[in-house]
């Protein structure tokens, strides 16, 4: 059976999330940073996280942005192949969405037109948009808002499988600490490794949607993810680099099958603004 | 008690500033990143006037979001100063003392900030929300059609800082780093 939804539904949707993940921080997130002001041990560090959850707490209750850079309007789509879409393009929705919530959520409008000429948009489109087709008639919609400072801190490179999980791990911390202060630490770690390089990225991109200190399931990539995260705190590198020991809250790690040949990995870098927010239709 | 400073800067407060110390800053201060950095530098470059006079004045590197009917502006945090790296020997050659933003700044800064003795502030980023409280008023004085990139006036109470960069080169990352890491 095709099940029909209007594009409208969906352009009404991504108005709201638009606004919900920019005012709103994942409980998730709050309940990891709450956790690390115990366990910080560089008093400015401890200061700075406790200002970081006051921050979220003002922004929540005065319905207003947690930071100024509300991002570009990430969206992963997934969608039933028995979801017919109808009375208009769908993108088009998206974008009306998008544009409507950055406009009536009062949230900073960051897009230009090409990455040389620099035009603002206007309206925070084009949304960078992720669509999987699935089994099943639902949509399922995630937005995360993603700001510049810690995607600028993104890397990606090929390794041999010879590099192993040694080689993945040195990598994911070398480019945590390249990246330094300027991520807005704490940070949340992706990282995709697999054996194209944009199926990698991408992971590196779908890991920070995982809930905040939910292990892999698979025993090998959850012991990584730790003493990554480990290697990563002994950085130094502090909440906002000022020096300290929660210079990552969590480490994603999303593995994916790889050819003979190659391994590929991705880390994306999220700060402490961790924002995202779902709907299903 | 935190350390209270205000605009224009005088050369005792600039000096009295150290590393690591926490301040909060009264008075106006204005804004400015990418873009209205771009302008200004090619203003000078053609020998023209600037729209502002940043004689002992703090440059806020924000880009706000737009403020909801009642406020005076929106969320306002820092953003990442390293990319206004290239233009701020030239901003401090205009008499610009002091920047507030988030990131650590390269060599040549650190070198020229010590030059001209003035500072390097920073805000937390991310804590948006929370410094758009330290807002009182905000006008937009030069570039406004840059947006949220345009050079606004801002008049600010208890706007805490970090002082990231003192007038002897001293840089707390370097220094915080070092304490914390094994
Ligand atoms: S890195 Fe994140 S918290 Fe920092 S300014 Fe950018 S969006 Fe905000």
């Amino acid at each position: 059976m095709v099940r029909e939804i209007h594009v409208d539904r969906v352009k009404d949707v991504v108005r709201e999330l638009s606004i919900k993940a920019n005012y709103f921080l994942p409980q998730d997130v709050l309940k990891a940073l709450n956790k690390a002001i115990e366990t910080e041990e560089s008093p400015v560090g401890k200061e700075v996280l406790g200002l970081i959850v006051q921050n979220a707490a003002i922004a929540a209750e005065d319905e207003m942005p947690i930071c100024q850079d509300t991002g570009a309007a990430v969206i992963f789509l997934e969608v039933g192949q028995d979801i017919h879409f109808v009375g208009g393009s769908l993108v088009e929705a998206i974008n009306q969405g998008v544009s409507e919530g950055y406009q009536d959520g009062y949230l900073r409008k960051s897009m230009t037109d090409d990455p040389f000429l620099r035009k603002n948009t206007g309206n925070n489109t084009p949304a960078i948009i992720h669509t999987d087709i699935v089994e099943g008639d639902q949509v399922y919609l995630v937005l995360a808002p993603k700001g510049g400072g810690s995607e600028n801190m993104s890397a990606a490179r090929g390794l041999t499988p010879a590099d192993g999980m040694e080689g993945v791990k040195k990598f994911v911390v070398e480019t945590v600490d390249r990246a330094g202060s300027n991520p807005c630490p704490p940070i949340v770690v992706g990282v995709g490794v697999g054996s194209t390089i944009e199926k990698a990225v991408l992971l590196s991109k779908k890991a920070l949607i995982r809930p905040v200190g939910h292990p892999h399931p698979r025993e090998h990539i959850a012991e990584l993810e730790q003493s990554t995260l480990e290697a990563i705190n002994n950085l130094g590198i502090g909440p906002q680099g000022l020096g300290g020991r929660t210079t990552a809250l969590a480490v994603h790690i999303e593995p994916h099958s790889s050819h003979i040949a190659s391994l590929i990995a991705a880390v994306n870098i999220q700060c402490h603004a961790a924002r995202h927010a779902e709907a299903t239709l | 008690m935190e350390k209270r400073i205000t605009t224009p800067l005088t050369e005792e407060t600039l000096r009295s500033l150290k590393a690591g110390e926490n301040l909060v800053i009264d008075g106006v201060i204005y804004t400015g990143r990418d873009a209205a950095h771009k302008r200004l530098v090619e203003t000078m470059d053609k020998g023209e006037p600037l729209p502002v006079d940043f004689t002992g004045q703090i440059i806020y590197y924000v880009g706000p979001c737009p403020a909801k009917p009642g406020h005076p502006i929106g969320s306002a945090g820092p953003t990442t100063s390293g990319r206004m790296d290239s233009y701020t020997p030239a901003m401090l050659n205009v008499g610009l003392k002091g920047m507030i933003g988030k990131g650590n700044r390269s060599a040549q800064v650190v070198e020229a900030i010590k030059e001209y003795g003035a500072v390097y502030l920073l805000a937390i980023g991310g804590a948006g929300a929370l410094l758009a409280k330290c807002v009182k008023k905000a006008e937009v004085v030069a570039y406004e059609e840059l947006g949220p990139e345009a050079i606004f006036r801002l008049e600010v109470e208890n706007f805490p800082v970090v002082v990231g960069v003192d007038t002897e080169g001293n840089d707390i990352y370097v220094e915080g780093r070092k304490a914390y890491a094994r």
